[in-house]
């Protein structure tokens, strides 16, 4: 199974997030982006969540305001790809708490750093909830811990 | 200088924009401030500039300027940097820039570093965009960390391996001895992408393949204890454990199982086992029987197992859940071929799904319902997805008219079906109906000799309605110029018979040559057409006024066919019956077929040179051909070449050698004598090719009387190619004071033995006299 690209957009096109698991150059990346999001937005609701793009299959959900849109390569079980998504969300969710689109926008780092303890090269790497949200948990931590003795000194005035 | 504005304080920013140019002007501004920054090499604020250019970079806007910072973030000691670093560089770096090498000595830095975090962020960005080169260099230190007994840092490892494996093939092998106890881990996450690793592997290598075989009863026994365990919090989903892991096995079971006796057999239980246990009201169970059902369809499983699988495609057929559906259908046309009975049983439902809103099960449905007509169920079928061709969208209607045609020439019930369905598909969808449908068509009316009456009424009164259908039209106009007189004879023993006068069917014909919805080509069968008409109607004049007036057509097709038919009305009136006779049974066959009908001047008439046994009326054609050639280039006589051969070296100079040619020695023959008619053969070699025999025919004449409208016409076997030149006059003087002469010219590539027919044609004494003639007696040197 290789999931070539995962791509978050508004109902009004605009990108949220986007991760390549293939090589293309931006420009690439740029045209395919457009010419999905273009595609997707026009389908209707009762529409199924796959359809054939180029030569790829398309998986997407829409979840409020926010479109999950993965491209996967024909052998792949699209029903498990759902599967992925949905349980990104939950991840989501659970980190932020009630995630919602402004989330994504404002913390949208976090949303990466979250995508990347779940997946790895477009595959799922912990099939756990409660250890993916503790490994983001410990490497937030960590950081915090690498910012922290700079903001004390400063405190004491000797930046 | 003030410290770089923070990264929420610029998203909020940004967002107040109300125009784009506002948006636009924002991000230059703090794109210059953000460069200046760069240029001062600011270590403390490096990471927050970086991640405000990731977040612009979503935007649409130009970051490049950043990709070296992120090499720099990821050098640092900080964790944040690091973070932010290669974050930066999975979004702003590919492969194909030089700049990511650059990276490689860090990632290999922080794949050892003490910090598993950071081992982790190295493994990331390596298995997302490691290029493989990069692969190349740390493909060492990934194995290294695939046997370490951290489970957090080799479930990482083996997804990076498997990257690794994609990129630079060969270095499989150097990943084989860390697999050993891969699959004896506890932890979900390295059980996972172990079993992702072990797949790649089998999928790329045969030799994998055969080695990893003996897994088959560990991964049964793994699979066995996630079903039957009890509740597990930690990797439940909707009561199923652990699916994403179930549906990995299960696919890994697959390639293991394929084409493989005995690993079929060791997991036939464990299948049958899923397949009925799992809870099907989410979508997560039915992600994992959907799983089942594809390695059940592509192992050695026994009958009552293949079974068990399409009838659970059966059910997901009728779950009210499209993407189930979807799912249902592209399985079950992956299995129709070899499950084709399992399937049947289902043929309601898939029809069903013809009408169903998504245009992805529509097609689906419409590829699968194909697929499972056959001679039962034709009529049926035919009904339903002749329905499905009048009320879907355009997209659909050229694939679902050429299903049709397909499956109405394998299946048909009879022949009065055959054509009422093709007339159906021509009437309703006729605007996309394949170009290569027409001469198929043609092809098949021809041949059904006893529908001809019939056809040719049904294609007239199709016409009356309507002419914007080209391929109706096509269709159409070449019917009514071959059986224009069974038109209007006004007998028909299909339906009730139609009056319709020689004038009325002119007054069509011409009518679409002049109309705008026909296309050139269209006009080109219509003329055609029209001109066929002057041997079956009784009235030329009409049809000689049309031909001529479109000799000055400013169409250059349309011009030279009026130009010949005009030629053929003026002085080859004699030849005009033979040349427009009825066409006979067309062979079908894949060279005879709709490319080569194509070639020929653009007529539909397929190239009969090579027809097998020549029946004399073929003849026509090929002299029609001939003479119709004034262009020069006979399409179906191939080149003869002209490239000189090397003459073989002699001891005499170039004059001898052309005498030597000349005289090869072929002996002339006399073919024919009969009633006072001889013809004699004389042979020449064309001298570029040993292959082409030249023969020239000269007839003689021993009776008292002018034998007059004089024609000679020959058909040779299949393998010869025939090419009859222009005779020098077509009245052979009477008491032997002269002869007519025509060349013919014969390509033997297979040096076959030679052997022709012919026909003559003559009138004597004012009564016509027509003969066919066997030639056997060819000189062995004619054709070796």
């Amino acid at each position: 199974m290789e999931m070539q690209f995962m791509l978050l957009f508004s109902r009004q096109g605009k990108l949220r997030l986007q991760k390549w698991y293939v090589p293309l150059s931006d420009k690439e990346r740029k045209k395919i982006s457009r010419d999905l999001v273009q595609t997707i937005l026009a389908r209707k609701p009762k529409m199924c969540s796959f359809l054939e793009w180029r030569d790829l299959k398309i998986v997407y959900k829409r979840y409020a305001s926010l479109y999950f849109c993965c491209a996967v390569e024909d052998q792949d079980n699209e029903l498990i790809t759902l599967e992925i998504i949905h349980r990104y969300v939950e991840l989501l969710d659970k980190y932020f708490g009630s995630v919602c689109e402004l989330d994504i926008i404002f913390n949208f780092e976090k949303a990466y750093f979250i995508l990347d303890e779940f997946l790895l090269g477009g595959e799922a790497q912990e099939t756990s909830k409660k250890n993916v949200l503790k490994a983001i948990e410990q490497a937030d931590l960590l950081q915090e811990e690498a910012e922290a003795p700079r903001s004390v000194l400063e405190e004491i005035g000797l930046t | 200088m003030p410290a770089p504005i923070r990264l929420r304080e610029l998203i909020r920013t940004i967002r107040t924009a109300r125009t784009q140019a506002e948006e636009r002007e924002m991000i230059q501004k703090e794109c210059a401030a953000i460069r200046s920054s760069f240029r001062e090499e600011d270590n403390t604020y490096r990471c927050r500039n970086v991640a405000k250019l990731l977040y612009m970079h979503m935007l649409g806007y130009p970051a490049h300027f950043g990709q070296l910072e992120c090499l720099k973030l990821i050098a640092s000691q900080k964790f944040t940097d690091k973070r932010i670093g290669y974050l930066g560089a999975m979004l702003l770096l590919d492969e194909r820039q030089d700049v990511h090498l650059l990276m490689t000595n860090c990632i290999k830095n922080d794949l050892n570093h003490s910090t598993q975090y950071v081992q982790g962020l190295a493994l990331c960005t390596l298995g997302c965009m490691g290029s493989s080169e990069m692969c190349r260099d740390l493909a060492g230190e990934v194995e290294k960390l695939l046997k370490t007994s951290n489970s957090y840092l080799r479930k990482k490892a083996a997804l990076c391996a498997v990257h690794v494996i994609r990129k630079v093939p060969e270095l499989m092998e150097m990943f084989l001895p860390a697999t050993k106890n891969l699959l004896s881990e506890k932890n979900h996450g390295v059980l996972h992408t172990s079993v992702v690793l072990l797949t790649e592997m089998c999928e790329r290598s045969p030799d994998m393949l055969a080695h990893f075989r003996k897994l088959v009863p560990q991964l049964v026994r793994i699979l066995k204890n996630l079903i039957m365990s009890g509740y597990s919090p930690e990797h439940d989903v909707s009561g199923i454990s652990d699916p994403f892991l179930q549906v990995r096995i299960l696919r890994l079971l697959r390639i293991l199982g394929k084409s493989d006796d005995d690993s079929s057999e060791a997991m036939n239980d464990i299948l049958a086992q899923v397949a009925t246990n799992t809870e099907t009201s989410k979508n997560v169970g039915n992600a994992i029987l959907y799983e089942t059902v594809l390695t059940i369809m592509d192992i050695k499983s026994e009958s009552g197992l293949r079974v068990l699988a399409i009838n659970i495609l059966g059910r997901f057929l009728l779950n009210n859940d499209k993407n189930i559906r979807y799912v249902a259908l592209t399985s079950l046309l992956k299995t129709v071929q070899t499950d084709h009975n399992a399937v049947q049983r289902h043929r309601s439902t898939i029809v069903d799904c013809l009408k169903d809103l998504d245009v992805s099960i529509k097609r689906r449905a419409m590829e699968l319902s194909f697929a499972l007509v056959n001679g039962n169920n034709i009529r049926g079928m035919m009904k339903e997805l002749l329905y499905f061709l009048d009320s879907c969208d355009p997209e659909f209607k050229a694939d679902c008219a050429s299903g049709v045609f397909l499956a109405a020439e394998k299946y048909a019930p009879s022949k009065r079906w055959h054509i009422d369905t093709i007339m159906r598909v021509l009437t309703t969808a006729g605007s996309y109906v394949r170009d290569d449908s027409v001469p198929n068509l043609i092809q098949l009316i021809t041949n059904s000799v006893e529908m001809h009456a019939y056809t040719v009424q049904r294609l007239y009164k199709a016409l009356l309605d309507d002419i914007s259908q080209q391929p109706l039209v096509q269709v159409a106009s070449w019917c009514i110029g071959e059986y224009g007189d069974l038109l209007v004879s006004g007998q028909c023993e299909e339906e009730e018979p139609i009056q319709v006068t020689e004038d009325e069917v002119l007054d069509v014909l011409e009518g679409l040559l002049v109309s705008n919805l026909s296309a050139a080509v269209t006009r080109g069968y219509s003329l055609t057409a029209i001109m066929k008409l002057s041997t079956r109607f009784s009235g030329v004049n009409r049809i000689k006024k049309v031909v001529s007036i479109y000799g000055s057509s400013i169409d250059v097709e349309l011009q030279q066919r009026a130009v010949e038919y005009n030629a053929l009305f003026k002085k080859y009136d004699h030849m005009r019956p033979a040349l427009l006779e009825r066409m006979p049974i067309m062979e079908k066959s894949a060279s005879n077929g709709p490319t080569e009908i194509v070639q020929t001047n653009g007529e539909t008439e397929p190239s009969v040179v090579d027809s097998k046994h020549p029946p004399p009326v073929s003849q026509p054609a090929n002299q029609a051909n001939d003479l119709l050639d004034l262009l020069g280039g006979n399409d179906v006589v191939p080149v003869i070449q002209t490239t000189v051969p090397t003459k073989p070296a002699s001891a005499g100079g170039e004059l001898l050698d052309l005498l030597g040619d000349l005289s090869l020695t072929i002996p002339p023959m006399t073919a024919y004598n009969k009633n006072g008619l001889k013809i004699d053969f004389t042979f020449e070699r064309a001298n570029p090719n040993p292959n082409v025999a030249v023969i020239t025919i000269h007839a003689s004449n021993s009776t008292e009387a002018d034998m007059t409208d004089f024609v000679f016409q020959a058909a040779v076997p299949k393998t010869f190619q025939l090419q009859l030149l222009s005779p020098s006059s077509n009245v052979v003087p009477a008491l032997n004071q002269g002869t007519v002469t025509q060349v013919i010219r014969v390509l033997n590539p297979q040096k076959q033995q030679l052997r022709m027919r012919i026909k003559l044609t003559y009138t004597l004494k004012g009564s016509p006299v027509q003969d066919l003639a066997e030639v056997n007696n060819f000189p062995p040197q004619s054709w070796q």
